[in-house]
């Protein structure tokens, strides 16, 4: 796993909005990305998918910008890998 | 043109399974949401909903036609059947010929469907339940009503996610005003607590974990229900020539498209909506007392449905009394607009307006005078009842008191 938990994160968010990766950086606001409410649900599924995590509805509304998203993220992965010592 | 009027009204609900028991939880500030234990919902992030419990297929239908019908066409036909016995109608073979079924319902029996393809996927069969289709059909709500009653006139389903059957009932009001059908029966049913379902507004991130709570600044959501409701319309003169007792009258109609947004509503859309109702009543804004809301307890609409309310009405908006019946009987998608006119009729004929249950605590947004928790004895001489759906379309129905 060569990428780094923030660039597949800054990967989904570029998939999903159809827009090219370079125009998505870690200080971009989900306004500026035109990312709305629907957006916001097609990004947690994917993000969902892609670390096979689970994010709490409530948790997920808590969520302002990229770095609060891509903290949570690596939160729940380290949660996941503490749970299932073999990996 | 013709007044037209509500001469029966059934339904069937997670607050009651008749008409008068739905009416006494209303007035009585009864929630119908709990949590489920099941299989299903073991496997979902929310667990509560407002499920129909009690309810005997064979109570109310003959027992060769349950198997033929899914929960949603069961529901639409009990409501049927106890909205055509309250009204007295006697249909004559003329009548039976024009008479219209217009029904709404968002997701129909695809229940049915979900069953086959647990065959297909899962049990790795090579084959589904003949009646998959006939079950499935959303249609079929108002295919067996048409059966039960040998109505053969115009009748049909509208799909328009929670404003279905809104739009049902705005429709065969226009029918019957216009003469095109003696008399109509109208409304919606829905069974959406099904597994795949369940999954699917899971993914939507817009269900309540605990209860509903519409306006209500800690609100969290919407919950699901399930049940149906149906009326009979009549022209006045055609229901008075008979002896029959009118419940309320239906004045008007407006629709509207938002043309926004798949998912987000706007303000405008639904006001627009509000004052085609209201000018096809021919209505001021002044005379409406109470609006029966569409108040899902979403956070977006309950927002966005005071803006709009404030654009219609202005200052006379801190005169009306508000309510979301969803607080108590939940969110019934494509029944909901029939439920919610169900109660909108029973509300003017009572005096008596149903409260927002679960509320806690005031919201800025949503500052509104919403009958916070306990019914409220007041007699107004005409109300509205607004469904707004996803996809941005409106349908809102007026009512005036028939006294």
């Amino acid at each position: 796993m060569s990428d780094s938990i923030q660039d597949r994160v800054l990967k989904i968010i570029a998939s999903t909005r159809r827009i090219p990766l370079e125009s998505v950086r870690p200080d971009s606001t989900f306004e500026e990305l035109g990312v709305d409410s629907l957006d916001r649900l097609n990004i947690l599924f994917d993000l969902e998918s892609e670390f096979d995590i689970e994010i709490d509805d409530e948790e997920a509304k808590k969520v302002q910008n990229i770095p609060e998203m891509i903290a949570g993220i690596t939160h729940l992965v380290e949660a996941k890998a503490k749970a299932t010592p073999e990996s | 043109m013709p007044r037209v009027v509500i001469t029966g009204v059934g339904v069937i609900s997670p607050i009651g399974l008749t008409r008068d028991a739905f009416w006494r939880s209303l007035v009585a500030g009864t929630c119908g949401i709990h949590a489920i234990h099941s299989p299903d919902f073991d496997q979902i992030r929310f667990k509560h909903a407002a499920d129909i419990e009690g309810f005997v297929p064979e109570d109310h239908l003959a027992a060769k036609d349950i198997s033929l019908m899914d929960r949603f066409a069961q529901f639409a036909v009990v409501a049927a059947k106890e909205a055509m016995a309250q009204s007295g109608l006697e249909l004559t073979p003329a009548m039976r010929e024009e008479g219209a079924v217009v029904t709404g319902s968002c997701i129909g029996g695809r229940s049915a469907e979900e069953i086959g393809y647990r065959e297909l996927y899962i049990h790795n069969r090579n084959r589904v339940h003949p009646l998959t289709i006939p079950l499935g059909m959303a249609n079929a709500g108002a295919s067996h009503i048409s059966m039960q009653f040998g109505i053969q006139g115009p009748s049909y389903t509208i799909s328009t996610a929670c404003a279905s059957s809104a739009h049902s009932i705005g429709q065969a009001f226009h029918m019957v005003r216009s003469g095109s059908a003696p008399f109509a029966l109208a409304g919606g049913s829905e069974a959406p607590l099904y597994f795949g379902n369940l999954k699917a507004w899971e993914a939507m991130r817009v269900i309540s974990k605990d209860t509903c709570r519409p306006f209500s600044a800690d609100r969290s959501g919407l919950v699901l229900g399930e049940g149906g409701a149906m009326l009979v319309l009549e022209p006045l003169e055609a229901a008075l020539a008979r002896g029959a007792k009118p419940i309320a009258e239906i004045v008007g109609f407006g629709m509207s498209a938002d043309a926004c947004h798949i998912t987000q509503p706007s303000a405008e859309g639904p006001a627009r909506a509000m004052r085609m109702a209201l000018r096809d009543a021919g209505l001021a804004p002044e005379q409406i007392g109470y609006i029966n809301a569409h108040g899902t307890a979403t956070e977006v609409n309950d927002r966005t449905e005071t803006a709009a309310i404030r654009l219609v009405f202005g200052a006379h908006a801190d005169k009306l009394a508000i309510s979301s019946t969803k607080s108590m009987h939940a969110h019934t998608l494509g029944a909901a607009g029939a439920i919610e006119a169900a109660a909108s009729a029973l509300s003017l004929a009572n005096g008596i307006l149903p409260p927002t249950v679960n509320y806690t605590t005031p919201d800025p947004a949503c500052d509104l005078d919403v009958i916070p928790n306990a019914a409220r004895t007041q007699q107004v001489e005409a109300c509205l009842s607004n469904s707004f759906a996803f996809g941005g379309l409106n349908a809102v129905l007026a009512l005036r008191n028939f006294a």
